[in-house]
């Protein structure tokens, strides 16, 4: 990434200790004693230290990390809904830390819409009427206010629901209404804590994908938090890892899963070296979606769309691996009249053996369109290890 | 001879602070008391002018709108039944002082309610004050109602008022305090003022909880006139005061199974005025 673009949000050695006599803790925090430390000897709750980062315009930035690490003190002090302890925000070049109260509401209302994990919906309002609150706070007049509404919620996909309650849609609609709430605002910058943690996997993958090319439209600057490294992946420009309320590594997906991965392990999962320990066998999933030798290009293609694939990994009736195919590939065997993908298929993929360490397939799974497929001695395909899932197990192995 | 423990003078200190209360503030209890009771007299006498059954009629109809069939004709029955029992009058003087005692109670009530739930010490200097007004015997408000505004509706106003105050403040507390902080963090977050953030977050999403204290606050009303018929609040309290009085078991029990039917009428209503707000 070139660092000439615009810099929405630069927030700069950023600490927050929940008291009002933080001097102790910042101290400790000061002569890098971690956070457990200070809390044992202070009796102060650290909820950032010394976080530092730019949030560029037009990007959508995750910030990761497991419970506990930080991420929704992080993302609430952006608009001060926490006040940081130390540290100097700046959202557009103006400092926000120390705007008094009518300022900072302006800035709130002007500049940031906010997305919930709960959802956060007004139960007494309308989905037209939870979507409009935002403009309402702004005093826009109720015919504009209407319309801008309107277009929100069509934009996410809820068009005919304006008059429902919120109690009486589905979580993925309610996430949409909330969703469209804080599009309706039109502000540059999206806040978005766990905004699909609640949600089931499916639908959660699909409003990840939802998110993605909504933003191509509106080009927002998106302040992502999420406990999933999947999701982190999919819709991350670039991804910020947090541990104890510190930035452990930031960098695009591609970084975070190749270059200095080891090292962030190291670091995250402290002293042990955790992808050296861990095999294939614990960050198996099942294959999402298979298809046969025998399927034609278009079954290919239709399992694909299902499942948002760019491409399928294909086995023969006894579950033996024979290759994969490309959703291109595909779409040129339909055209060609090809009846079997079998005499199509790239034949030539890596896979892995359940026994073998994360570490050793870190470099495999790079570059590679499918996930990467885990065999036994039979080539019998036993499940795939994604970039996620191998991330997960990293993740989840340095937590216990 | 024992030695004797002089006794505090609790008693007399109250006398002393009344007598100076009175006292100090006799022009604004003549004028709150003539104010009152032009406004009690005029409703009671504006009822009464009505027909009986036209009234009927509406309070079934205004049933109907709000509670259903059920309730609509369970008030026409019931007024009716009082109608014939020749408790029209009293029925009607009974209702008027609760309505009055009601809107005056809420009135003030759902601003301190709200005042408190806002701010922490307002929370904890009324909290224990609800209490004592609600642990105190109600008869003993009685007492100090008459030298302020004497014998009368006005005084069983007042100390109806005083009596059913409590539920409507600490559940507007309540509703309000119990507003779900993510609620309120997206008011913030969207850059509501404090004052946005009453108006459209904390006392719409508080109202059923708002609608249950009017809901208790109405029936501690009914129940505080029913007793001040003792400093003559009159109505249906005083049939059974009479009754009491003469010893006459069945006109007490006429007047007190009116209560009970006018109690029934106002809590259903009430009541399903808080279910509905809960749904939207
Ligand atoms: N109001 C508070 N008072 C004291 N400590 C707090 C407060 N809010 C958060 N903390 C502490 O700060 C730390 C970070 O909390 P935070 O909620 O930011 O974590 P998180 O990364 O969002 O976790 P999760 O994934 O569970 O949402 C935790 O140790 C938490 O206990
Ligand atoms: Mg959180």
């Amino acid at each position: 990434m070139s660092d000439d673009r615009t810099v929405k949000i630069e927030v700069r050695n950023l600490s927050k200790v929940f008291s009002d006599s933080p001097e102790p803790a910042l101290e400790l925090l000061e002569q890098r004693v971690p956070k457990d430390e200070v809390l044992e000897r202070t009796g102060l709750a650290v909820g950032l230290d010394n976080v530092s980062f730019d949030l560029y315009q037009g990007e959508i930035l995750v910030v990761m990390g497991l419970s506990g690490s930080g991420k929704s003190t992080l993302i609430r002090c952006v608009n001060r809904l926490i006040e940081p302890t130390t540290g100097s925000i700046r959202v557009d070049g103006e400092d926000i830390t120390d705007v008094p109260r009518d300022e900072l509401l302006r800035l709130r209302r002007d500049k940031f819409g906010m997305v919930f994990q709960q959802f956060a919906l007004f139960p007494h309002r309308t989905i037209q009427g939870n979507v409009e609150y935002g403009l309402e706070v702004q005093k826009v007049e109720p015919a504009e206010r209407a319309e801008k509404a309107r277009r929100a919620i069509e934009q996410v996909g809820l068009a005919g629901w304006e008059d429902a309650y919120p109690n009486q849609l589905s979580g993925g609609m309610q996430q949409r209404a909330g969703l469209a709430r804080a599009l309706a605002v039109d502000a540059d910058i999206l806040l978005m804590d766990e905004a699909f943690s609640a949600l089931d996997p499916l639908i959660r993958r699909d409003m990840q994908h939802e998110l993605v090319a909504l933003q191509e439209k509106l080009q927002k600057t998106i302040l992502f938090i999420s406990h999933d490294l999947d999701e982190a992946l999919n819709i991350g420009d670039r991804i910020i890892l947090m541990k104890d309320g510190a930035i452990v590594q930031s960098g695009t997906p591609e970084e975070i899963l190749t270059r200095p991965a080891t090292e962030y392990v190291e670091r995250f999962v402290e002293n042990v070296d955790i992808s050296k320990v861990l095999t294939a066998e614990h960050a198996l999933h099942r294959a999402r979606a298979v298809a046969y030798c025998g399927d034609g290009p278009v079954t290919a293609l239709h399992k694909m769309k299902e499942e948002n694939l760019s491409a399928i990994l294909v086995v023969r009736t006894d579950f033996r691996l024979a290759g994969m195919i490309t959703a291109e590939d595909a779409d040129r065997a339909r055209r060609d009249g090809v009846d079997r993908i079998e005499s199509v298929l790239q034949t030539d993929l890596p896979t892995a053996t359940r026994d073998e360490h994360l570490h050793d397939l870190v470099n495999r799974l790079a570059g590679l369109s499918v996930p990467l497929p885990v065999v036994d001695a039979d080539h019998k395909l036993l499940g795939v290890v994604s970039k996620g899932g191998l991330l997960e197990a990293l993740a989840e192995g340095g937590s216990d | 001879m024992a030695f004797e423990i002089p006794k505090f003078p609790l008693d007399d200190l109250i006398d002393d602070g009344l007598d100076w209360l009175t006292d100090a503030m006799a022009g604004a209890t003549k004028a709150v008391s003539r104010f009152a009771e032009t406004g009690i007299d005029a409703i009671v006498d504006g009822l009464l002018f009505l027909p009986p059954w036209l009234l009927i009629i509406v309070v079934a109809l205004v049933a109907w709108r709000i509670a259903g069939r059920r309730v609509a004709l369970f008030s026409a029955a019931g007024l009716a039944f009082l109608w014939n029992l020749r408790l029209w009058e009293p029925t009607i003087e009974t209702f008027t002082l609760v309505i009055f005692s009601t809107l005056v109670a809420v009135m003030i009530g759902l601003p301190l309610g709200i005042w408190a739930a806002l701010k922490e010490r307002v929370y904890r200097v009324i909290m224990p004050v609800l209490d004592f007004m609600q642990t105190m015997p109600a008869f003993v408000y009685l007492i100090p109602a008459i030298p302020f505004f004497g014998l009368g509706p006005v005084s069983a106003a007042f100390a109806t008022v005083i009596f059913s105050m409590p539920p409507a403040i600490r559940l507007t507390t309540l509703g309000i305090r119990q507003v779900p902080p993510d609620l309120i963090e997206a008011a913030d977050a969207f850059g509501s003022t404090p004052r946005q953030k009453l108006l459209k977050v904390q006392l719409p999403v508080a109202v059923p909880t708002i609608m249950a204290g009017v809901n208790q606050t109405i029936m501690l009303a009914l129940s505080m006139v029913v007793i001040a018929a003792m400093i003559g609040a009159g109505g249906l309290g005083g049939e059974v005061w009479k009754a009491i009085q003469r010893l006459q078991a069945g006109d007490g029990f006429e007047a007190g199974i009116a209560i009970v039917i006018l109690a029934m009428i106002l809590d259903r209503i009430t009541q399903k005025l808080a279910s509905r707000a809960e749904h939207g």
